[in-house]
């Protein structure tokens, strides 16, 4: 528990490109490479790793045994380790760690890896490694991680000294949280685990290729403020960024201060408040009608830490096309990857919004905000229909936890209801697998969430479907205590993939239908030593719900049978236009 | 569009497979490659010849320089540059045309640096056009054998990358 007092120690934390770690640089003391790692880890201020083990990390585990500042929490299959790391990465905004063997150890890094680096989270994933004399000689459990990874890290190292330890376990922190954040993977021979160094920690890092820029050019955030004062019919478009450099703050102030609606993406959710008027809800696929509808009339859109994903866009070339956009992010790579912005800012989203909210004027839009009220209107959110509806118990969550829970999600109709009808207040408090849509990610994620955050309750909104492909971490949670709460939305259905087989496909629904076969998760849960209970009805969801929330010391998992057909509305078709939206 | 880029890097071992590699998965081909390290033992300097529109190149070069390794990325679109290719071509040289390839091989200001009773290999440097223009006229004594390396690039003037 001693992350919570880090966590919640009261004093606001700066953004993370400026958290440094806690630095301990002292005299050189001879040591053996595994527990170089461990000192390396406390430099870094880690406080929890999830690993398992195997033979090419056996002496790394030998350290870890006598360890008792840092946590090290046994997952039951390498995937959740990434999973959590990530999840805790999300929840806390710092570097998650995650520890495999090698080969079958690290490939099965691979899926969490690859869904940190689609949606820019920091984690360190360790992997053991065949002794350095036998690399290259398909030695048992031997695999070539850092070339797999390649396209999927943000950096990757194998060491091949062991003098080099501290150095590369530096930089990797380093590199996982500044700039855009994202994964990166250290190799670790076993050799080099026992090999023995002289230990001393670097008190800075030697990337002159790597400098990301923060500071958003003066001249271009000038010329964005003119352009901002010009707009007739502003509107802002926020991701995942403004998570990450925690610029809710700033991000209110200007959106105030020039009357600007704020539509946010998945991964933006939280990072404006969803109570607030000038709130539009989710732009894109099933974004609300008059996010879309604003997106499209907008004559400038300010787009902040977000990168323009066919999810949100559609047919790019209508995409807003009446706006001119003036887009921040912190990755160059990002500026003009899918649009043409009319004005690119490089900086971090926290910084520039900053220095813009005090280059704008003070303005008010009544007919633009009109409008949007009217279409707010028109278009609300909605559902309709008789049964045990999956809205109807996500809306019941957020009355339960006052909209104050992190919700984690699976990937699915779930994900997509949870992001619709949980209304979440701050940043970090909507967890969810945005580029990669892995199935699978939201037991794991919550519980490094919950790790993160011990004081929160959080909840992982689930699908039938995707809570089986890692309900093993039930086991993890039950032994470690961790008291997420997991809400299995049961329709019996791949239900996503169903529902585009039902709009697109003539309703042949192929392979889609996973009902037989389908444990009893009720009974399930309690295999594990969780508690399982099941809900039919609206008049069970509550109490159910209520007593969740009482249980403190291991997981819950409620079964909620849904109706089954369900579709998630509205709905613009892949490669489509507003104009293409299905509503009901 | 022809594009000549040279990226220069940190001389690491990996350094070639995470940029060539960045180029596959952007779907680019490389026409050719050219490393050596450079008056700096620490850096590398890599000559890459891709054909592609602008707009996906500029994607390319932010891309490159996301790489940890990477120290400077030089697309040489709009510059005037020194640039070499060198080629080795072994060619069919019976008794008969021996005299006529050489005379050939003289104009191109190239190099025959082996003989054996059949053939000639003769080595030649210059722009990619020398080259392909010195290949057709040897193409009608039959080339048996043919390599070039990737071409290397410049700038003119004390400009330096």
């Amino acid at each position: 528990m001693t992350q919570q007092r880090a966590h919640d120690s009261g004093k606001k934390q700066a953004s993370p490109q400026e958290t440094g770690p806690r630095e301990k640089v002292g005299a050189a003391v001879k040591m053996i490479g595994a527990r170089a790692l461990m000192e390396c880890l406390r430099c870094e201020g880690v406080e929890v790793v999830f690993g398992y083990p195997g033979g090419q990390v056996l002496p790394i585990y030998d350290e870890l045994y006598d360890v008792k500042d840092i946590r090290h929490i046994l997952v039951r299959h390498e995937q959740g380790a990434a999973h959590a790391a990530d999840g805790y990465a999300r929840a806390s905004g710092r570097v998650g760690v995650c520890l495999a063997t090698s080969g079958p150890g690290a490939t099965n890094l691979v899926t969490g890896i690859a869904n940190a680096y689609m949606d820019s989270v920091p984690i360190v994933a360790i992997t053991g490694q065949v002794p350095t004399f036998a690399i290259g000689k398909d030695s048992f459990q031997e695999v070539d991680i850092t070339g797999i990874t390649m396209p999927i890290t943000k950096h990757n190292y194998l060491i091949t000294k062991a003098s080099d330890i501290p150095r590369t376990l530096k930089e990797a922190f380093y590199i996982a949280r500044t700039g855009r954040p994202g994964p990166v993977l250290i190799d670790f021979p076993r050799d080099m685990q026992t090999a023995e160094i002289d230990f001393q920690y670097p008190d800075k890092v030697d990337l002159p290729a790597y400098r990301p820029t923060t500071t958003g050019h003066p001249k271009m955030i000038e010329r964005a403020a003119d352009l901002i004062n010009s707009a007739q019919r502003p509107l802002i478009y926020g991701g995942g960024g403004v998570n990450s450099a925690d610029a809710q703050a700033e991000l209110v102030a200007l959106a105030e201060k020039i009357d600007a609606s704020v539509t946010m993406t998945l991964l933006g959710k939280g990072g404006f408040p969803e109570d607030h008027e000038l709130y539009l809800g989710m732009p894109g696929m099933h974004g609300t009608a008059y996010a879309n509808y604003a997106l499209h009339q907008a004559d400038v859109v300010l787009a902040l830490g977000t990168r323009f994903d066919d999810r949100v866009t559609g047919k790019l070339d209508m995409f807003a096309r009446n706006a001119k956009f003036i887009h921040i992010d912190i990755d160059p790579a990002e500026i003009g990857k899918n649009v043409a912005p009319a004005l690119p800012i490089v900086g971090d989203v926290k910084y520039v919004l900053g220095e813009l909210a005090e280059k704008v004027s003070k303005a008010r839009h009544p007919e633009w905000r009109k409008t949007i009220e009217e279409w707010k209107k028109q278009y609300p959110m909605t559902w309709k229909g008789d049964g045990l509806k999956p809205q109807f118990i996500v809306q019941q969550i957020q009355k339960a936890t006052k909209g104050k829970a992190i919700i984690v999600t699976e990937v699915g109709q779930n994900q997509m209801w949870a992001a619709q009808w949980y209304r979440c207040e701050r940043t970090r408090q909507f967890i969810s697998s945005g580029g990669l849509g892995t199935m699978g990610y939201g037991l794991p994620a919550a519980i490094g969430a919950q790790v993160a955050c011990p004081d929160q309750v959080v909840w992982d909104i689930a699908g039938d479907g995707s809570i089986q492909m890692n309900i093993q971490e039930m086991a993890t949670a039950v032994a470690e205590k961790i008291p997420v709460k997991v809400a299995v939305l049961n329709n019996g259905y791949l239900g996503m993939v169903r529902q585009w087989q039902t709009l697109f496909f003539k309703n042949r629904l192929s392979f889609t239908d996973i009902n037989v076969g389908t444990p009893d998760f009720v009974k399930l849960v309690e295999a594990y030593g969780g508690v399982g209970l099941r809900v039919t009805s609206e008049e069970g969801v509550m109490p159910a719900i209520r007593k969740a929330m009482a249980i403190k010391d291991r997981p819950c998992l409620i079964d909620f049978i849904v109706a089954r057909d369900e579709n998630v509305m509205p709905m613009v078709p892949a490669g489509g236009t507003v104009d293409d939206m299905l509503v009901d | 569009m022809k594009h000549t880029i040279s990226v220069l890097v940190n001389n690491r071992p990996g350094v070639l497979a995470r940029t060539a590699g960045l180029f596959a998965r952007r779907g680019f081909n490389i026409d050719s490659l050219a490393v050596s390290t450079t008056q700096d033992p620490n850096v590398s300097r890599m000559t890459i010849v891709v054909e592609g529109p602008d707009q996906v190149l500029e994607q390319i070069s932010k891309q490159l320089y996301k790489l940890l390794d990477v120290i400077k990325v030089l697309d040489h679109q709009d510059e005037s540059v020194v640039t070499r290719e060198l080629a080795l071509i072994k060619v069919d040289a019976e008794p008969g045309v021996r005299g006529e390839i050489m005379q050939t091989v003289a104009i191109f200001r190239a190099n025959i640096v082996d003989v054996s009773d059949r053939t000639f290999t003769i080595e030649v440097t210059g722009g990619a056009d020398k080259i392909d223009a010195l290949m057709t006229l040897l193409g009608k004594y039959g080339i048996r054998e043919m390599m070039r390396t990737g071409r290397i690039v410049l700038s003119r003037g004390a400009r330096t990358a």
